[in-house]
């Protein structure tokens, strides 16, 4: 593994002080002294237009990061929740190219949240990763969490991702040692995501304490932000977890919700949207009031 | 492709054979297969280990396996002064019925050095399972096996085997239900339980160490060939021929004879309805490199990348991926790839049966009807062996149905 530097540093001239979406999210939570919501939503769940008008929705709700998944037919780091949704969105013919045009088209209307896509490695391999990254970037995403994607293979897409000038956002779990944790936290920028359980998403959920334990380990090593993510599905435990970490990162309670809006054939009824959206500010209020400003 | 003076030198230390291989887990599993790797290292210099290994695989599970000379298939399948003599390695007649126990024997003794206190598998056509089921009963670890709903359908013998054997067998409903949905199944129970569970992988697939490991637990049937044929015909075979799922028992039969270039080595993978068809299990023939269950291998894949079910009435060869030193062994041109379809597999499985007295598992059925294909052009002193890597009571149901009979 070699070293690089954080991206978006990389790729600004000497001297001048251009940050990354991304940064500046972050910059802008920590002046405001509270922390950040970050939400998952799979690419064209449950279909292509109404997860559009969702994506369209969050900036609105609440959500100060994007994750948008890239759906694949095999997610073996994901629970039933996002399985499933994974399975919705393929279904209704959601491809990694059509996952880039739906952060494109956001980006027509926001060019401030920023957007990481969260997936599995083989789509991107497929795809070509040199293209991928450069029609990535096209479309205004702002960094990558590759789920299959660890320290030990950071030649196939890491390394490449920083070169282009994005955000290579690492995963720590609690079973990455602290002789471990350099190798992990190296060619990380943006922010840190932090899993708090050893499983899947959507299942169980880590004690405050815990987690606690963990932020401050993790900060013992580095200085970049870290959202805190896995098994976290109310507005309280996502207050709780804003008191220790920079931002916390729900998904599978959003996707349930969604799901429960869903008909018996897999369609979007009328108000799902707006469910979806409610439970997401319900979320974004925790978020405040866990750590007011 | 550079000369090589050695096809037996990998993988490198990163887990590639070639392009293939690798690491490509969550970073949750990542210190634990760091774990396995350096454990397997040290068992495997370990001389007490393999002794360990060596009594165990003589007086449980039976080995050395004959080779046997199907004299009756060679006559048949003969045509005039041409025909190759045909050996099968009786690798069926091991302890649970098939190949897959060498593999659970060697993993379990590195679970029980690891101080590991619960063991999980995947399985397709249950052999896996029942001989994972077997060592976790023999050695006193609780055992889950993931199986795909499709699966435990269509292989109802084994898990009840299973069942007896003290093992739970959990019904995997995602995905297409069947054997790569029962490994993800499996790496979603082992994320969640790194530190007390132990993953027996059943085949030359996953993670390094796994296709090594795997590989290494299984040459002791190429090994015992070797010796045997020697005694017998007092040469090396021509030829080996073995049926691909996963790829274990081939690379077990073809890797004490990789470095002997002049002996021909073809793998055989499930044909399910034609290559022409959408239904089919061949990955090296119809599928292209990509990254799937902790290695990159050729995978049957859509445009996008998204994996596609595979098809074989043979629940054992029905996997879209396959180990990645076969996808090196193939590109590197050393070991030919060809296929048989379900109707070729259920007609060599009637051969075999009727003319050597032998059920053969559906698996092997297909490494057999290439057997078929190709003895005939050969000539009388040329020398096959091919592994009966499995038997075939747990397909009985299955071929029965598609003969149309009712049992």
């Amino acid at each position: 593994m070699s070293n690089r530097q954080g991206a978006p540093a990389a790729s600004a001239a000497p001297g001048a002080a251009i940050e990354s979406r991304v940064e500046r999210c972050f910059a802008a939570l920590k002046a405001a002294r509270r922390g950040g919501l970050v939400v998952f939503v799979a690419a064209g769940d449950p279909d292509p237009e109404t997860f559009f008008e969702i994506l369209s929705g969050l900036p609105e709700a609440g959500v100060d990061v994007i994750e948008i998944g890239m759906p694949f037919s095999d997610p073996m780091a994901d629970g039933p929740a996002i399985q499933a949704a994974s399975l919705r969105a393929l279904q209704a013919g959601m491809t990694l190219s059509g996952t880039l045009d739906m952060a494109a088209r956001f980006r027509t209307q926001d060019d401030e949240t920023p957007i990481i896509l969260m997936g599995y490695y083989n789509p991107i391999y497929s795809y070509g990763p040199q293209k991928f990254l450069e029609d990535a970037r096209e479309a205004g995403v702002d960094g990558l969490i590759i789920v299959d994607l660890p320290p030990e293979e950071d030649v196939e897409l890491c390394l490449p991702t920083i070169d282009a000038g994005l955000h290579w956002i690492r995963l720590a779990t609690p079973t990455t040692d602290d002789k471990r944790l350099p190798a992990v936290l190296s060619n990380t920028s943006g922010f840190v995501y932090y899993v708090s359980i050893m499983g899947i998403t959507g299942t169980r959920s880590a004690s405050g304490a815990a987690v606690r334990e963990a932020v401050t380990r993790l900060k013992r090593h580095t200085d970049l932000p870290v959202a805190v993510g896995f098994g976290i599905k109310t507005p309280e435990q996502a207050a709780e977890i804003v008191t220790v970490a920079d931002a916390v990162v729900v998904g599978s309670a959003v996707i349930e919700r969604l799901k429960a809006g869903l008909d018996e054939a897999g369609r979007a009824q009328p108000g799902l949207v707006e469910d979806v959206l409610g439970f997401v500010r319900a979320l974004a209020e925790g978020v405040r009031q866990g750590r007011p400003g | 492709m550079e000369a090589l003076n050695t096809y037996k030198a990998g993988p490198d230390e990163r887990g590639h054979f070639g392009m293939y291989g690798g690491r490509f887990v969550a970073e949750t599993l990542m210190p634990l297969i760091l774990a396995v790797e350096q454990a397997y290292e040290a068992a495997r210099n370990d001389p007490a280990f393999q002794a360990t290994i060596d009594d165990f695989a003589k007086h449980y599970v039976g080995r050395p396996s004959p080779l046997y000379f199907a004299e009756r298939l060679t006559e048949l399948f003969g045509d005039g002064d041409k025909g190759a003599k045909i050996y099968f390695k009786r690798d069926e007649l091991n302890h649970t019925g098939a190949h897959k126990i060498n593999n659970c024997l060697g993993q379990i003794l590195l679970a029980k050095r690891m101080g590991k206190t619960r063991i999980i598998a995947e399985t397709g056509a249950g052999q896996h399972g029942v001989a994972t089921a077997t060592v976790c009963a023999r050695f006193d670890l609780p055992c889950v096996v993931y199986m795909g709903v499709e699966d435990i359908e269509r292989q109802k013998p084994n898990v009840f085997r299973m069942k007896l054997l003290g093992a739970e067998v959990v019904p995997v409903t995602s995905g297409s239900r069947t054997l790569k949905d029962a490994m993800n199944e499996a790496l979603r129970d082992w994320v969640a339980n790194v530190e007390n569970t132990f993953y027996i992988i059943g085949t030359v697939a996953g993670p390094h160490p796994y296709p090594a490991m795997v590989r290494d637990f299984q040459r002791v049937i190429g090994d015992e060939v070797r010796e045997q044929i020697l005694a017998a015909e007092g040469r090396l075979p021509d030829t080996l021929v073995a049926c691909i799922g996963g790829g274990s028992n081939a690379m077990g039969l073809f890797y004490a004879f990789l470095d002997e270039e002049d002996i021909r080595l073809i793998g055989v993978e499930a044909a399910g309805h034609g290559l022409d068809t959408d239904k089919h299990a061949a990955s090296l023939t119809g599928g292209r490199p990509g990254v799937l269950h902790g290695n990159r291998t050729y995978l049957l894949q859509d445009d996008d990348g998204q994996i596609l079910e595979a098809h074989s009435i043979s629940a054992g060869l029905d996997y879209p991926g396959i180990g990645p030193e076969h996808s090196w062994l193939k590109d590197t041109g050393r070991v030919a790839y060809v296929s048989a379809t379900d109707a070729e597999a259920l007609d060599a499985f009637q051969l075999c049966s009727r003319f050597e007295g032998i059920i053969p598992a559906l698996e092997p059925a297909h490494a057999l009807a290439h057997v078929k294909r190709i003895a005939p052009e050969l000539p009388k002193d040329h020398l096959i062996v091919m592994n009966l890597c499995g038997r075939g009571d747990k397909d009985v149901f299955t071929v029965a149905d598609a003969l149309g009979v009712e049992i």
